[in-house]
């Protein structure tokens, strides 16, 4: 029955429309607009779940594609379809934002309707960011992120929001100005920003390395990668809870996404001379903001550097493939690598929201978010204790949980590109433990640490049923993880068939 | 009722158990949640037995099949499954009984405890993850269950999580088995890469393929890639077993209620990794160095951990390092090949060591939760049951003739004797010596508890007295094969129980010898009492109650005479210290440095803000040129056009 409805128009629209209506309602009736935005967010979500369920996993081809010319001047068209890649994470968007719009029920009393309303406009443009197929379309969204998450951070934030805030805007947007000039280079060079169109592109090495650079400077960023990283827990720490949980869930796998997207597939000798680099600075991330993490006395920055450690893996699953051909001679094991990382990006969104609603938890009711603030908090709230303990292993990648997943994918694959790699990457079945297991010691376990501690209420109906659902899915896609992979099976082989031939 | 059916609901008749009283424990209650666990082991057991009724007696051919496909990619099938032979099935019985023993045993033991619903839960959890563990069919699962056993064990370690003390052992106990699954996954992922798979069966069918492969960890060094896998592999088992020098969880994982330092910390967890290289045998084999490098670790954790037990008052204590001794005899006997030696002293030491266990709980709860045997003494008469089946314990676990670990220990000592690795003979000294050892710890422990001075207190000597039925039930029951396991050394170990399962190169044949020169169990007893092993397990015994019967005041002379080496034994050799100072405290070091350095100061301040205040400093200079007066700018035209013009004329 949805064959010949505009799915993807219906999931970026409806909730940027919906977005403005609750603007428009404003905060005479802040009930109104909360639930005008539940049932917008609701809506988004259903309508996107046809892109799974009426998906064809047998094709690498994009699907649900819409076309409509745009400026015919510069041959720029409202151009959308999705494949393997970019299915699941538009599905990840539509989920956690219900999510997101849950948790701010009752928190949020200040501004309601334009809260909700930055949130449901802000999934619409990352959900077109992920259905782009036209690269000046994809530009347009990936800018226009920045604008609700700006003005999350800027209105609803803690005390140092003003700092946070321009530095995450300055930062993100200084990167992706490199993107723009290559990608208008581009169209001088081919006449097209049809992202397919510039995959076939032939280019020259010195040309792919400046491409890819300027690339690497918006997504790296993006994601982000160390050195770029410092703005993400200054960002995560003034944002309020659903900001942090948007950031982490969702906007920091368009950078990862970015890469399949464009680096790889647009510049595949650049990526094959270059992938030192990106593999040198993934490895760092791992071990040395493993270390970094240990010594964080704010739970959210302590879970911002766990991101960034996290998404280390993603990027570097992401550039094992041109390491695993150059040493081996063929391409076993990069399927491997590559849905790995897919994998630690959708688990990641789920474990990271998950983590940062957790601290969003107790923040609401202590207004704190140092360590020692808490403790023995397992003796006033033991429900709470339990999804704290549970999304906790996650993050530390026990099996069973979606975090083993992608991990156990990316350290197997790594082995075969070279030892030391996987020697390295593999150091955060340690490091992640220690941060992780320390921090639920001192804020979970001991006796109960002062009198505020001892008054605090456990999880109400709302906040049960949002982590209650988190549970669910990171315990889904733990035990079965087999449909996830299907899905992006066959776009990730082709991804790779691609990137692994020479344009030169 | 199939018998796919019977495998599978034996590990999620554990699991249903552990779900129920976890989450709805609230509504079951106490009684209704130790009922539903106790059913679903209790099920668990008896499927056990059939399938070992089916396994051992009717002769059923080993079943080797999927239950579902966890996933599918390159081909490679990753999958949850069972693989069920004599060893599993062997594990199963073990794994289930104790299980089934201690979940009775809990009903006495926790019964005053405000966690008594969230124990019978975590317990249950616990027996389906080892279960997973021992049946699984490939790498991913058996990886799955072990790290699963490790998070149950973190919770019940800290199950007091009040107990600061209990909250750093079980942080230890996860980080110190993280090292160890660290080595762990990257024997995992080289089994991959050269085997192309991680079902057992295709790996051990490809093992004769990449036997001879090197590969270069080292630039210019190659190794043989399987004792690359072999030694990775062990490393994890060095957490999960633990063996020296990452044994140092185990003493602390004391802190967890008595029934688990008998379930977990003594009869089946840490026996995981035993079984683990039981299971690789195939793989083993291929390597004499990995061989070398288990029985080296197994020598100097079966005698040097036995020692510090001499030192210990505590009694668990002095059972935990007695346990991580015993476990240094069983990988000693991995590395002589002699595995199926190693599986028979793990099943016998499952029944021995659990029942001292639940002896020590059912004394600690006589003494009003006091562990200190320094306050102990002359419980004997108050505690006949416990007394009776504490010695049956004491004397299976020195190897006493005709108890079950006699059978077990001299087969280990008589293996690694008859080894041919260059290392055996160190490997011998310290199997050796080490049952002297055991004997002195073993019966100083039970000397100071039950005979001589009653040194408690007189309030809690009053109310001295026996445990509950469901306290000694398990006691008895557990003492019977404590006793009388032995008698299966006749299969297990001469006859060919693993057939099929464990494979042992011709060189490695260890076994083999013991097999030959066997004539019925009565001439091994025989034999034993001739041997060296058994005089010095009477010579520790008589030690013992030499120095703490005979002349109390000697254990003190001898500690202040040899004050060193009682000081080092004390200080457990310096492990904790140096780890806590090098690697805890260097690693918040390290964090701290990296942050403050790099994070902080180089990125930030110099970069991020670095440029920020650049761009200021530039606008401050650029801003001196728009001064608004018309004749600077008429000026700065008029040298504009010079240059332009200059430009122009001399090229």
């Amino acid at each position: 029955m949805f064959a010949d409805w505009p799915l993807l128009s219906l999931v970026i629209w409806t909730p940027i429309v919906g977005g403005v209506l609750v603007l428009l309602a404003g905060d005479r009736a802040p009930d109104g607009a909360r639930r005008l935005a539940l049932v917008v967010s609701l809506l988004t979500f259903l309508l996107s779940v046809p892109l799974w369920t009426e998906f064809d996993a047998s094709t690498w081809r994009m699907q649900f594609e819409e076309f409509v010319p745009w400026v015919t001047t510069y041959n720029i068209n409202y151009h959308l379809g999705v494949d393997g890649l970019s299915m699941p994470l538009i599905l990840l968007t539509t989920f956690v934002t219900v999510l997101v719009v849950i948790a701010g029920w009752e928190v949020i009393q200040y501004r309601v309707a334009q809260y909700m309303a930055a949130f449901l406009i802000m999934e619409g443009i990352m959900v077109g960011v992920f259905a782009a197929l036209d690269a000046m379309l994809f530009y347009i969204f990936f800018e226009a992120m920045l604008i609700p998450m700006y003005l999350v951070i800027g209105v609803w934030g803690g005390p140092r929001r003003v700092y946070a805030s321009i530095k995450f805007f300055l930062y993100t947007f200084l990167g992706s100005v490199f993107m723009l000039v290559s990608l208008i280079w581009m169209y001088g060079q081919s006449g097209s920003f049809e992202i397919l169109d510039l995959h076939k592109l032939p280019l020259g090495m010195t040309a792919q390395v400046l491409i890819f650079l300027s690339f690497l400077a918006a997504f790296a960023v993006k994601v982000p990668m160390w050195p770029v990283h410092t703005w993400l827990p200054d960002a995560h720490v003034e944002a309020p809870t659903g900001g942090s949980v948007i950031l982490a869930a969702i906007m920091l796998k368009i950078g990862g996404y970015g890469f399949l997207r464009f680096s790889l597939p647009v510049t595949p000798d650049a990526s094959a001379e270059l992938t030192w680099l990106i593999v040198l600075m993934s490895l760092v991330a791992v071990v040395y903001i493993g270390f970094v993490a240990l010594v964080q006395s704010d739970m959210k920055k302590l879970i911002a550097y766990s991101s960034i450690a996290h998404m280390g893996f993603v990027t570097l699953a992401f550039f094992i493939p041109f390491y695993i051909l150059r040493n081996t001679g063929d391409t076993a094991g990069s399927t491997l690598a590559v849905q790995g990382g897919m994998v630690q990006m959708i688990s990641h969104g789920f474990v990271s929201a998950a983590l940062f609603l957790c601290v969003g938890v107790l923040y609401d009711r202590l207004h704190s978010r140092e360590i020692s603030t808490y403790g023995g908090v397992v003796n006033v709230m033991p429900v709470f204790a339990a999804f704290f303990v549970l999304f906790a292993m996650a993050n530390t990648g026990l099996p069973g949980t979606s975090g083993f997943v992608g991990e156990f994918m990316v350290i197997l694959a790594s082995i075969k590109a070279n030892f030391w790699i996987a020697f390295l990457a593999a150091t955060t079945l340690i490091i992640g433990a220690a941060y992780t297991l320390w921090l639920v010691k001192r804020v979970v376990f001991g006796e109960v640490r002062s009198e505020k501690v001892a008054a605090l209420d456990d999880l109400n109906g709302r906040e049960f049923l949002i982590l209650g659902l988190l549970a669910l899915m990171v315990l889904a896609i733990g035990l079965w993880p087999a449909p996830l992979i299907h899905v992006m099976e066959v776009s990730i082989d082709h991804l790779i068939e691609h990137a692994m031939v020479s344009k030169l | 009722m199939s018998m796919q059916t019977v495998f599978l609901l034996i590990p999620l008749a554990s699991l249903a158990g552990a779900v129920l009283a976890g989450l709805f424990g609230r509504w079951l209650g106490r009684a209704g949640a130790h009922t539903v666990t106790i059913l679903g082991v209790a099920v668990s057991f008896v499927l056990s037995l059939l399938v070992a009724k089916a396994m051992f007696l009717d002769g059923m051919a080993p079943w080797n099949g999927p239950v579902y496909t966890w996933l599918v990619t390159e081909g490679i099938r990753f999958e949850v499954g069972f693989l069920i032979d004599n060893l599993t099935t062997l594990m199963m019985v073990v794994v289930t009984f104790v299980s089934l023993m201690v979940h009775i045993y809990t009903i006495g033991y926790m019964h005053d405890d405000p966690g008594y619903i969230r124990f019978f839960s975590y317990i249950s959890l616990f027996t389906f993850s080892m279960l997973m563990l021992v049946m699984s069919n490939n790498f991913m699962q058996l990886f799955f269950g072990w790290e699963a056993v490790g998070l149950v064990s973190y919770l019940l370690i800290g199950f007091y999580y009040k107990r600061e003390s209990a909250i750093y052992a079980n942080m230890k106990a996860f980080l110190v088995n993280r090292v160890g699954d660290f080595g762990f996954v990257l024997g995992i992922g080289l089994v991959l890469a050269y085997a192309g798979s991680l079902d057992y069966a295709e790996v051990f069918a490809a093992a004769p393929s990449f036997a001879d492969r090197s590969i270069e960890i080292l630039p210019g060094e190659p190794w043989s890639v399987m004792t690359a896998i072999g030694i990775l592999l062990f490393i994890g088992v060095m957490g999960k077993s633990a063996q020296v020098p990452l044994h140092v969880w185990l003493p602390d994982s004391m802190e967890g209620p008595t029934p688990i330092s008998a379930l977990i910390h003594a009869a089946t967890m840490v026996t995981a990794g035993i079984f683990m290289v039981a299971r690789m045998s195939p793989l083993y084999e291929y390597s004499e160095t990995a061989l070398a490098f288990i029985m080296v670790i197994g020598a100097i954790t079966a005698f040097f951990m036995g020692l510090i037990g001499i030192v210990q008052n505590d009694i668990k204590r002095v059972i935990a390092y007695s346990t991580l001794s015993q476990l240094g005899y069983m990988t000693t006997a991995l590395g002589a090949s002699a595995y199926s030696v190693a599986i028979f002293h793990l099943m016998t030491h499952a029944f021995f060591k659990a029942l001292l266990f639940l002896a020590a709980g059912s004394v600690i709860i006589a003494m009003h939760h006091e562990q200190d045997m320094r306050r102990m003494g002359g419980l004997k008469k108050y505690m006949p049951i416990t007394y009776w089946t504490a010695l049956v314990g004491s004397l299976a676990l020195i190897g006493f003739p005709g108890f079950s670990g006699f059978f077990s220990k001299d087969s280990i000592i008589e293996a690694v004797h008859a080894s041919t690795l260059p290392v055996s003979g160190f490997a011998w000294l310290m199997v050796l010596l080490g049952v002297f050892v055991t004997a002195l710890y073993t019966f100083r422990m039970f000397f100071l508890v039950f005979h001589g001075e009653e040194r408690m207190d007189e309030h809690t000597r009053s109310h001295l007295h026996e445990s509950p039925w469901v306290v000694t039930l398990p006691l008895v029951l557990l003492a019977i094969p404590s006793v009388f396991a032995g008698l299966l050394i006749d299969p297990i170990v001469v006859g060919d129980f693993f057939r099929g399962v464990i494979s042992v190169a011709p060189e490695h044949e260890a076994v083999r010898e013991l097999a030959e020169e066997w004539h019925g169990v009565g001439a091994f007893v025989e034999h034993g009492l001739m041997g060296p092993a058994f005089w010095l397990a009477m010579a520790g015994l008589f030690t013992a109650w030499f120095v703490y019967m005979r002349r109390p005041a000697l254990a003190d002379a001898c500690a202040r005479r040899c004050n060193l080496v009682y000081r080092i034994l004390v200080n457990k050799y310096g492990f904790d210290d140096f780890n806590q100072a090098v690697f805890a405290n260097g690693a918040v070091m390290l964090g701290r440095f990296l942050w403050r350095a790099g994070d902080v100061f180089l990125i930030d301040r110099l970069l991020v803000n670095g440029a920020a205040a650049v761009t200021g400093w530039l606008a401050q200079v650029t801003r001196h040129l728009q001064t608004g007066y018309l004749y600077h700018y008429g000026f700065a035209m008029i040298l504009g056009l010079i240059g332009l013009l200059g430009w122009y004329v001399i090229v």
